[in-house]
């Protein structure tokens, strides 16, 4: 699989570290109403789906920045690829 | 039909024409007491025991593919019972004892050929570790050798082992570890459960739950509407998928793992051999192929094949392993899906929907788990309490906090 970097260009998949589902940047607050409930959905469940499928991969080999890569996880076909720090950011958060 | 060898005598003097096919193809009725969703080797293990073992013989199977088209005939054929954790090694002793004594019990020959398997280690830490889980291996009377670098140089002379980096210093040996021919494991499943009366459907996939005031009743399948008292979920590769008809997120991914199968050669290995020092792991099949594999590709997939990044670091451990695999041409690779836990371990459990029931997660270990996974399953749908050995294995074993976590990997399914 190639990954087109926003920064670098293509890269292959190899030099990357899978993380998973890019649900996994929204840590929830640990101290909230729901905090238990809430934090094991987040540490252990996945939507898991066969289809399009939003992901974090880390440029381990590369310049080290977070990926959300949208990638269809039947046919491998990588359709965007996008910074985690600008997902996070357009999502309102600071980083 | 009883096979033994009268019957074969016979049969051959009369031109075998008196053969005849080992299960039926019938037609879905409206309703069954159990209906097991997935025709591989754990759900028709299921529906075997089910029958024979536990009276209960209303059941149908369905399979949206034919029987044995998924994991069971698309995995490297491997038995052992090398667990070290309490909640994982008696159900996988189980499951030995059920391999050792299955041919006999379900009348077909399924080639279940204990040769025996080699975890190789390479240094003093690796050595305390498989001494521990020798240990663990003796509480359950699993039997388990450490055998010496000389000890293992008799057996298998062609390895590496003044390998600079990963020199081989011996191993953890089970004796009773080999394999399995994996298809004769579904088919004697399949014929086992049909001759007590159990309809296998095969082209017959699940498409949705008929769930009511959280109550599950029946099943909509491509052949309509099959009512049951409980559904029994079994479909390892497929479980996000076929539980999200349900509204189920589980602690699980599906991911890759690809096997390879070299041209045929004579024998040459003596059993299983596990490379220490990466992740690969090769046996000969009876056909003279070797067949290994290694880690799975690593990122979340449905697609049943792999990328050429895995293939490059399997056939290194292989080299590094035994260099004279480089002389072998391989034959056929291939990719099967994994439902890779939370903590590489499995479940079979009910969920919190009543009559609906789960198994899977079974990671790249589910071959060999097959025939306690039916068992243990089976207890679980005719008494509504999990198998002794099986009690640890539930889906709410994240909340309490209590994983079955062998690698100590915490919650990252690509890294178990």
């Amino acid at each position: 699989m190639i990954i087109n970097h926003p920064l670098l260009g293509p890269r292959d998949a190899a030099e990357f570290v899978y993380l998973g589902d890019a649900n996994l940047i929204n840590r929830p607050e640990g101290l909230g109403d729901n905090a238990e409930d809430a934090m094991y959905d987040h540490v252990y469940l996945r939507d898991n789906p066969a289809g399009i499928h939003r992901e974090l991969w880390y440029h381990e080999q590369g310049d080290r920045s977070w990926l959300v890569v949208t990638r269809n996880t039947l046919t491998h076909e990588v359709t965007s690829v996008e910074l985690a720090r600008d997902v996070a950011r357009s999502m309102g958060r600071s980083r | 039909m009883r096979y033994n060898a009268l019957s074969i005598l016979k049969q051959g003097l009369t031109g075998n024409k008196g053969w005849t096919p080992v299960w039926r193809e019938p037609d879905p009725k409206p309703e069954y007491d159990i209906v097991i969703i997935g025709g591989g080797g754990h759900g028709l293990a299921t529906a075997y025991y089910l029958s024979n073992k536990f009276g209960i013989r209303n059941i149908a199977v369905v399979e949206k593919g034919w029987i044995g088209s998924g994991n069971v005939g698309r995995n490297t054929t491997l038995i052992r019972s090398n667990y070290l954790l309490e909640g994982n090694q008696p159900f996988y002793e189980l499951s030995m004892k059920l391999w050792e004594g299955l041919e006999q019990d379900f009348n077909y020959n399924a080639m279940v050929s204990q040769r025996g398997i080699l975890n190789l280690y390479h240094s003093d830490s690796q050595r305390d570790a498989y001494a521990r889980r020798g240990n663990a291996m003796h509480l359950t009377g699993s039997g388990g050798v450490l055998l010496d670098e000389a000890q293992i140089r008799e057996k298998c002379p062609y390895l590496d082992y003044d390998n600079a980096r990963f020199p081989i210093k011996g191993a953890l040996w089970q004796p009773r570890g080999g394999s399995v021919r994996h298809d004769a494991v579904a088919w004697g499943f399949a014929r086992g459960a049909d001759m007590q009366g159990v309809d296998i459907l095969q082209n017959c996939e699940a498409t949705g739950f008929q769930i009511e005031d959280g109550t599950c009743k029946g099943v909509e399948t491509s052949r309509g509407l099959i009512r049951a008292k409980k559904i029994a979920v079994c479909v390892a590769g497929s479980s996000g998928r076929v539980m999200s008809m349900a509204g189920m997120r589980l602690p699980i991914e599906s991911h890759v793992l690809q096997a390879f199968v070299s041209e045929g050669l004579k024998p040459v290995l003596p059993g299983v051999i596990t490379f220490g020092a990466g992740h690969f792991y090769v046996s000969q099949s009876d056909k003279g192929g070797l067949v290994f594999g290694g880690d799975i590709d690593g990122y979340n997939t449905y697609a049943q094949r792999g990328n050429l990044p895995v293939v490059e670091d399997v056939t290194e451990g292989g080299m590094a392993l035994m260099p004279m695999i480089g002389r072998a041409r391989l034959l056929r690779m291939w990719g099967g899906l994994m439902d890779m836990s939370m903590d590489g371990s499995p479940f079979i459990d009910r969920t919190h929907i009543d009559g609906l029931y789960f198994n899977g997660g079974w990671c790249y270990g589910g071959f060999k788990a097959t025939p306690a996974s039916g068992f243990c399953y089976a207890h679980l749908l005719a008494n509504d309490a999990p198998h002794p050995v099986a009690t640890k294995l539930r889906l709410d074993r994240f909340r309490r906090g209590a994983p079955i976590d062998e690698k100590g990997a915490g919650p990252q399914p690509n890294l178990h």
